[in-house]
């Protein structure tokens, strides 16, 4: 193919089709870039709050209380009934606390639950550490069963002034699907 | 810039004529042909799509549910997006490159017209496939023309076949992209180097490097929500790890390119026709490139602002606002060349005027509107209200759609050889600028008073702007009857048109007799 001027348009297309196929995998890409942007700039901190922290050895902040509040969801209509044990604690800041949630597995089989947590205020959650939580494997249910489930928790000194009042929320997905990947 | 054209019908005796009846259509690889496929399939598509919308209109007349459930109503409102974007505004304007930007740099047809052929039967079934959505079980798409999960996963049987429509009709604008990208870099006449070529061509040539960036990231993301659907990845599934909120970012990435995509062929098309009908070459032709280069390298650094309200820390806020109110300088270069252009041009009012001079105003007041909601605090009050409706509409149709209308009356006598009736044409105008205004600006009005989008019913204090809107979105839909019936007149006769046209044509286009023969400049023009 050549154009009148002599032009290759071959070469042409090749490098336009190039760059096509690099945008295609740009879009994948933005995947793990995603994940990377937000440890990075400490932005979203989704990794983070599935994952331990290391025990804080800190003194605990005597001359403060923030109020930790408790809330559970089951989305996608699952098949669970899922509370926290108590609604709100109040915690000084730097000192470890343990709270439980509760869930049953209504469905009429076996089934695996994830749990995916999330703290707002959003610029607070990067100051709350687990150093134990059960959001951090998926956990697995006989047909019927009925348990309650750890969390500790430390929120960090650091946690900035004005902030007095933090919402811990789990939403408990059934992953039975997504675990043993049959569908 | 002079021009001259050697040939115009003394070289054109011997040419052969393309083959007659269907067959000529179906198998045509000839510029204008395919050209003249892709502006009729569009004005389809805008009937069809504009139907949809009527339906939606009547629903909203009066609060409570009267003609479609709202599920049926979800199904309208997404079947009307996708065909008026992908179907209607893009498929114009390629139909309008494939037309002009060949007549216009010297060459004689497409550099790849086999290609061609095929990116326009791509889009024609991938458009088939989309329609047929409406008749299988669980019906059409639903979730808006973002297909944001996790609300996309919940689409019936229509699932795969809009994903299916989805990546050809990409496939199909990414090859008439390279199409364009390729005519214009190598088969530009001796002489008409880049920054001789008239702005229609070079705001195409940039639109096609948009489509290249972006309609692959799209395409991702859809195939990211069928394997996500039907191979248990997480991409965007909380349970398994992934985030919905991921999804918005890599849609977005892509979907504000792709509504310059649509704008800036309209920019093209505007800086012709007001510089012909002021009788003067275009002010800062140079600035003119330079913006529209500006404006599609800034499309790609503002898209969370489509998002703000998803959480994001005030770092990210500051900056998608910033850069998104940064468009607004090369835009108003762009809205300030052409108010420079009319200055004492020798102005005369005929359609394509018309409709080029509602442009500037109305598609103004959307770049306004697009200020305000570039505001974070701003548009939390404003997000998926009817005030984003009307600002995204006041940029689409008095902006893209009335430009291609400008385009469409600016260039008809040179496709068909007739002048069309004027004064028809001049109905269409004021029925269409007055009708667009009564359809949409009362919507501004009921977005800041707190009605949500993407809602079959409303509480009873908006009754009387729907009532207004809705009576515009009936006139401005019959309006469009006029237009239908005004190209096919002119299609079958009238007055002839002189190669040139209007009063000051300007341009190589206008140096090739009216119809533009079915080949043209086999012999590449010569110019000084």
């Amino acid at each position: 193919m050549k154009a009148p001027g002599g032009k290759s348009n071959r070469g042409l297309v090749a490098r336009l089709l190039l760059m096509t196929a690099g945008s295609f995998a740009f879009g994948f890409a933005l995947v793990p870039l995603y994940d990377v942007f937000c440890e990075v700039t400490g932005i979203g901190t989704r990794g983070q709050l599935s994952r331990a922290s290391a025990p804080v050895d800190s003194a605990p902040d005597a001359n403060r209380t923030v109020v930790v509040e408790f809330t559970a969801s089951v989305p996608d209509g699952g098949r669970w009934e899922f509370a926290p044990v108590v609604a709100s604690m109040e915690v000084q800041p730097g000192r470890l606390y343990e709270a439980r949630y509760s869930a049953r597995n209504l469905a009429d089989r076996e089934t695996t639950g994830q749990a995916v947590p999330s703290v707002t205020p959003l610029r607070a959650s990067q100051y709350f550490r687990k150093t134990e939580c059960f959001c951090f494997t998926p956990q697995q249910f006989a047909r019927g069963e009925e348990r309650e489930m750890l969390v500790r928790f430390i929120v960090d000194r650091e946690l900035p002034p004005g902030i007095d009042r933090l919402t811990l929320s789990y939403a408990f997905y059934d992953v039975a699907k997504v675990v043993d990947g049959n569908g | 810039m002079q021009m001259a054209h050697d040939n115009a019908a003394a070289g054109h005796g011997d040419q052969h004529g393309p083959p007659k009846g269907l067959v000529r259509w179906l198998t045509t690889t000839n510029h204008k042909d395919i050209g003249t496929m892709y502006l009729v399939f569009s004005l389809a598509m805008f009937l069809i799509g504009g139907i949809f919308a009527l339906l939606i209109r009547a629903e909203l007349f009066e609060p409570g549910l009267q003609f479609v459930d709202p599920g049926f109503y979800n199904q309208l409102l997404t079947m009307h997006a996708l065909i008026m974007v992908f179907g209607a505004v893009m498929p114009a304007t390629v139909g309008l490159a494939n037309w002009m930007v060949p007549l216009q740099i010297g060459a004689a047809d497409m550099a790849l017209p086999r290609m061609n052929l095929f990116s326009f039967w791509l889009l024609f079934f991938a458009f088939m496939l989309l329609l047929a959505t409406l008749f299988v079980p669980g019906g059409a798409p639903a979730a808006g023309w973002t297909l944001y999960p996790p609300l996309v996963l919940q689409t019936g049987d229509a699932f795969p076949m809009a994903i299916f429509a989805i990546h050809l009709m990409g496939a199909s604008s990414i090859m008439g992209a390279i199409n364009v990208i390729v005519t214009i870099v190598n088969m530009r006449a001796p002489g008409m180097t880049l920054l001789r070529m008239p702005l229609f061509s070079w705001s195409w040539l940039i639109t096609a490097y948009l489509l290249i960036a972006v309609m692959p990231v799209f395409a991702g993301s859809v195939t990211m929500l069928l394997t996500d659907y039907y191979f248990q990845t997480s991409f965007f599934n909380a349970a398994g790890g992934g985030d919905p909120v991921l999804y918005q970012h890599v849609f977005w990435f892509f979907g504000h390119p792709e509504v310059y995509i649509m704008i800036l062929p309209a920019f093209g098309i505007v800086s012709e026709v007001v510089a012909t009908f002021s009788r003067k070459p275009i002010f800062g032709y140079e600035t003119m490139v330079y913006a529209i280069a500006s404006i599609a390298f800034l499309s790609f650094i503002v898209w969370a602002h489509h998002m703000f309200t998803v959480g994001m820390p005030l770092a990210g806020q500051l900056f998608f606002t910033l850069a998104t109110m940064l468009i607004a300088v090369p835009t108003g270069v762009k809205i300030f060349n052409w108010t420079a252009t009319m200055w004492r041009g020798s102005i005369s009012f005929e359609p394509p005027m018309l409709f080029a001079l509602a442009f500037l105003f109305l598609f103004t007041i959307g770049g306004f509107s697009g200020l305000m909601l570039a505001i974070v605090p701003a548009d939390f009050q404003y997000h998926d209200s009817y005030f984003v409706v009307a600002h995204f509409h006041y940029v689409l149709v008095p902006g893209s759609v009335f430009a291609i209308m400008a385009a469409v009356y600016y260039w008809l006598p040179k496709w068909t050889g007739h002048m069309y009736d004027m004064a028809l044409a001049k109905w269409h105008f004021w029925l269409t600028a007055i009708f667009v205004n009564v359809l949409f600006f009362p919507q501004h009005f009921l977005g800041l008073a707190g009605m949500q989008r993407r809602v079959p019913d409303y509480a009873t204090q908006f009754t009387d702007w729907n009532m207004v809107s809705t009576v515009g979105g009936i006139g401005f839909g019959l309006a469009q009857l006029l237009f239908v019936w005004l190209i096919v007149k002119c299609a079958r006769g009238g007055a002839r048109a002189t190669a040139g046209v209007w009063d000051w044509p300007h341009g190589l286009e206008w140096t090739v007799p009216s119809p533009a023969p079915y080949h043209t400049f086999e012999k590449s023009p010569e110019l000084h």
